[in-house]
Order: C-alpha cells, then sequence, then structure tokens
C-alpha cells in the first residue's frame, strides 16, 4: 500500500511495476463480471475505509436514530395504550429520516473534499461507481439499524426481532439506498443539498414506507407470510425496478464538471 | 420603419405560433364559461343525495377537471423528460417544465375541492385513499421539481438533472397507488367499475354525463393553453439569457 500512496513521482514504479501483491484492484475498462465487481467492491471499500478513519457518517446516524426513538418514545408515550400500535410507524420513520444523514456524506463529502473528479476519472463504468457507494451506504444504514432495532426494543419494550419483520428492513434498506444513492449524485453539486434531498427522496420512498410499516404491523398482530406477501411483491418490485432505472440513467448524471 | 405605428409592428411580430396561442385562449375561455354554466344550472341534481352531500356533489365537474389537467401533466412531463435525455433538445425540457407548473396548480385545485366535497360526504377532510394519496404524493413530486431545479445554475445540467428526477419520481407514483389501494379505500369509483365500501357515490345521468364531457375538454384546453403560454415565455427567457451572454 506504502508504494501507492507515494506522492512524489517514482521511476522505478515505470520500468518495473510493483508486484501484483500490492495491486489490489486491476483497474481496467473490460474484463467481465469478476473485473466489475472487484471495481464495485473497490469504491466500497473505500468509503468504509473513510469511515473507518474520520467516524463522521456512522456516528452520526447512530446519535440521530437513538435521539428519534426517544423523541418518538417521549411523544407517544403519554397517550398511547398499547406500543405496538405506533412501532411500525416509528422504526420506519426513523429509518428513512436517518438515511437522509448518510447519503447526504456519500456524495456531499466527496464534493467538499474535491475528490468527486477524482473519483469520477477512475477508470471504471459509470456504474460501479453507483453500485459500489450504493454498498457502502447499505452497509451504514444496516449497521445504524443493529443499534435502532435494540432502542425500540428498550424504549417501547416491543420484539421487533422478527424474521419477516428482519427480512423487509433489509428489502426496504435495499429500495432506499438504490434511489437514495441516485439522488444524492443528483442533489451533490446543488445549491442547499442538505435540505434538498430529504424533498426529493421522501416522496418517492412512499411505496417502501407503506408496505414497510403494513408489513411490521401485521407481524406485530401475529399475521403469517399469507398476509404479507402481498407487501412484500411490492419491495421487491421497488428494489428491482430501481436498481435497473437507476444504473441506466446514473451514467447521464455526470457530464460536464 | 420609425413611421410604423403600434399596432402595426404588433401585426409584424404575429407569427404562427402567437396565432395558435390567440385561438386556443378563446377556445379555452368559452370553453371554461360552458362549464360554468353547465356545472352550475344544466347538470340535474343528483338524485340519491339529499342537502349539503347534493350542493357537494357539484364541486365534482371542477374535482374531474382539475384531476384531468392532473394526469394529462403528469404524462406530458414524463414524455417530455424521456425525450430531452434522448434528444437533449431543450424544448423538450421546456415541456416538462411548462407542464409541472400547471400540473401543480391542477393537482391542488384537485385536492383542496376534493377535501372540500369530502368534508360534508365524507364527514373528514382527509383520509388515506389511494386516489387522495397519489394525487398529494404527485402534488409533492412536482413541488419537489420545481425547488431542485431552481437550485441548478448550469442551465444543461438543470435540464438534465431534472429530466432524471421528473422520469424516476413519477416511477414512484403507480407503485404508491397500488401500495395505497391495499389499504382501505372509500373513494367513490364514478366512471367504471364499482367500489361496495364507497361513500358519496352517485349515478350519473344525462345532464350529468354532458356536463362531465365540458369538464373534461374545458380543462384539457386550458392545460394546453397555460401550458403552451408557459413553454413559448420559457423559450423567450432562454433567448434573453443567451442574447445576454453574448452581450457580456
Amino acid at each position: 500500500m506504502s508504494v501507492l500512496l507515494q506522492t512524489e513521482p517514482n521511476n522505478n514504479a515505470l520500468v518495473a511495476p510493483p508486484s501484483l501483491e500490492n495491486q489490489p484492484v486491476q483497474m481496467h475498462t473490460g474484463g467481465g463480471v469478476g473485473a466489475y465487481l472487484r471495481k464495485v467492491g473497490a469504491i466500497a471499500d473505500k468509503d468504509l475505509r473513510a469511515e473507518i478513519r474520520a467516524k463522521e457518517v456512522f456516528s452520526t446516524m447512530t446519535v440521530f436514530s437513538v435521539l428519534a426513538v426517544v423523541i418518538f418514545g417521549m411523544a407517544f408515550d403519554l397517550r398511547v395504550a398499547f406500543p405496538t400500535s405506533v412501532v411500525p410507524g416509528v422504526l420506519w420513520a426513523v429509518m428513512l429520516f436517518t438515511g437522509v444523514l448518510g447519503l447526504n456524506r456519500s456524495f456531499g463529502a466527496e464534493v467538499d473534499r474535491g475528490s468527486l473528479a477524482a473519483l469520477l476519472l477512475a477508470p471504471v463504468d459509470r456504474s460501479a461507481i453507483y453500485f459500489g457507494k450504493l454498498l457502502a451506504n447499505l452497509f451504514f444504514l444496516l449497521a445504524t439499524q443493529c443499534i435502532t432495532l435494540p432502542a425500540i426494543l428498550v424504549i417501547f419494550n416491543v420484539n421487533i426481532f422478527q424474521t419477516w419483520i428482519l427480512v423487509s428492513l433489509l428489502l426496504g434498506t435495499v429500495g432506499y439506498v438504490t434511489v437514495g444513492t441516485l439522488f444524492a449524485a443528483l442533489s451533490a453539486s446543488v445549491r442547499a443539498r442538505e435540505s434538498m434531498l430529504p424533498i426529493l427522496l421522501l416522496p418517492v420512498m412512499l411505496p417502501v414506507f407503506m408496505a414497510g410499516t403494513k408489513i411490521t404491523g401485521l407481524v406485530l398482530d401475529g399475521k403469517g407470510l399469507n398476509d404479507i406477501q402481498r407487501w412484500l411483491g411490492i419491495l421487491i418490485a421497488y428494489d428491482l425496478i430501481f436498481l435497473v432505472v437507476a444504473f441506466l440513467v446514473f451514467d447521464l448524471i455526470w457530464e460536464e464538471l | 420603419m420609425s413611421t410604423t405605428t403600434l399596432p402595426q409592428r404588433t401585426l409584424a411580430r404575429t407569427n404562427g405560433w402567437a396565432t395558435a396561442q390567440v385561438v386556443i385562449n378563446v377556445l379555452t375561455a368559452g370553453a371554461m364559461a360552458t362549464l360554468m354554466w353547465a356545472s352550475l344550472l344544466y347538470a340535474k341534481d343528483a338524485a340519491n343525495l339529499a342537502g349539503v352531500e347534493q350542493t357537494a356533489q357539484r364541486i365534482f365537474y371542477i374535482h374531474i377537471g382539475c384531476n384531468v389537467g392532473a394526469v394529462l401533466a403528469f404524462l406530458v412531463s414524463l414524455i417530455g423528460s424521456i425525450a430531452y435525455l434522448i434528444t437533449r433538445k431543450l424544448d423538450w425540457d421546456r415541456v416538462t417544465q411548462a407542464s409541472i407548473e400547471v400540473g401543480t396548480i391542477c393537482a391542488l385545485g384537485t385536492t383542496l375541492s376534493g377535501s372540500l366535497w369530502a368534508k360534508p360526504t365524507w364527514n373528514t377532510y382527509w383520509t388515506w385513499d389511494p386516489r387522495l394519496t397519489s394525487i398529494t404524493i404527485t402534488l409533492l413530486i412536482y413541488i419537489a421539481y420545481l425547488l431542485f431545479r431552481n437550485g441548478i445554475d448550469n442551465r444543461q445540467t438543470r435540464a438534465r438533472f431534472g429530466s432524471i428526477y421528473a422520469l424516476i419520481a413519477f416511477l414512484s407514483v403507480p407503485l404508491t397507488y397500488f401500495s395505497a389501494r391495499w389499504f382501505r379505500s372509500i373513494h367513490p369509483v364514478i366512471m367504471n367499475g364499482s367500489n361496495p365500501d364507497a361513500q358519496g357515490g352517485f349515478g350519473v345521468g344525462e345532464t350529468m354525463g354532458h356536463t362531465l364531457l365540458v369538464a373534461t375538454v374545458a380543462f384539457s384546453l386550458l392545460f394546453c393553453s397555460l401550458m403552451f403560454q408557459r413553454w413559448r415565455q420559457l423559450r423567450l427567457e432562454d433567448r434573453i439569457e443567451e442574447i445576454r451572454e453574448e452581450i457580456e
């Protein structure tokens, strides 16, 4: 790694390139599915590594989500007799609002650091950048939910660790970052970026929100797969439709800088 | 040239676009006046409703009309955004922007007129009905689109980002509709099909059918006229911007 990070010109590297051990990813533009997946992995890896060093996104999201759960807990505690009736809404609302924080940083941090142009110059397909960012965002959100769910368990005393709730949460999060990453890229270089993203994103997330709250509510009522499968269908359809569409249009975002 | 009078100069500037605009404006004004007459005087009262509900039913003609405008705007903006992404002609982007601006007003009209009707009929201004949900979400998406455009300086970027957003956002509206449909629905289905849970529905008699037709035509014309006017205005705005840049 140290060889690659050196800034001064290294003439030896031109004559005799360092051994392949030092090149974690081969940045060829062709190379089949394997190479493409490695490029996606490299972009995601870059984001995760930056996050591990800066501890900027995950900490904010976690603190915010716990705070939101506490606020909802206080808001409903005085009036709601059965916490199961509000927990589905709390879970998904917290997830939507928390996600915006992470998504804002996804491309916003690149713009702030001035590294967006460098990222775009990387000899990879634009869609590889999209999927790499998507993976990183997915990871951040799922990691945050690992904190949010216990917080809800503690504050509302409702067990939401049930298979279909977790499945719907995974499907919903995939749909969320699919559209969210695309909109984060759109709003990254726009004035008032931070406030623009939720306005763009939340209306489009409504199907996910409705299906998610419905599944969570039905599972908490003790219903089985038969009752929730149409809602799972909506989540899966949403994920697939927007993955394909985002893949198609992501190339169009950066044409001039 | 300095001896020409104002009417002469106006006449000289009049081209095909302006003539078309005048024709469509006159047609729209006529159709809207006919609609006012038909919906308030010509159409008979709904036979199965009584009292306030019967009076409120007349909102329906405006409600349907606004909805026709909003749906037209929705389709035209979808066509405009796809066409822009393919051809990269700014005229298509102006089509999208103009239709979304008009669509915002129509969607707002639909929502407000619906709420006013719902209070006496459903005894609530608001319910989570699929149609209510999807028109409101469409309205929010329209507004988000307009806000989003305002934040982008580069003309081409603004067109491209706007088109991408319009395309993606509107793909979610059918999904929103279907998810909301599986929640409870009490919205009456007037045109075809039926909803056993509907409240406040009514049969469409002959005079009501005519009025409905007038409403559809009048609001379609209103949409076309407003959109056309706005589209020409946006072209001129862009032209002014180009000339200003040439001077500087």
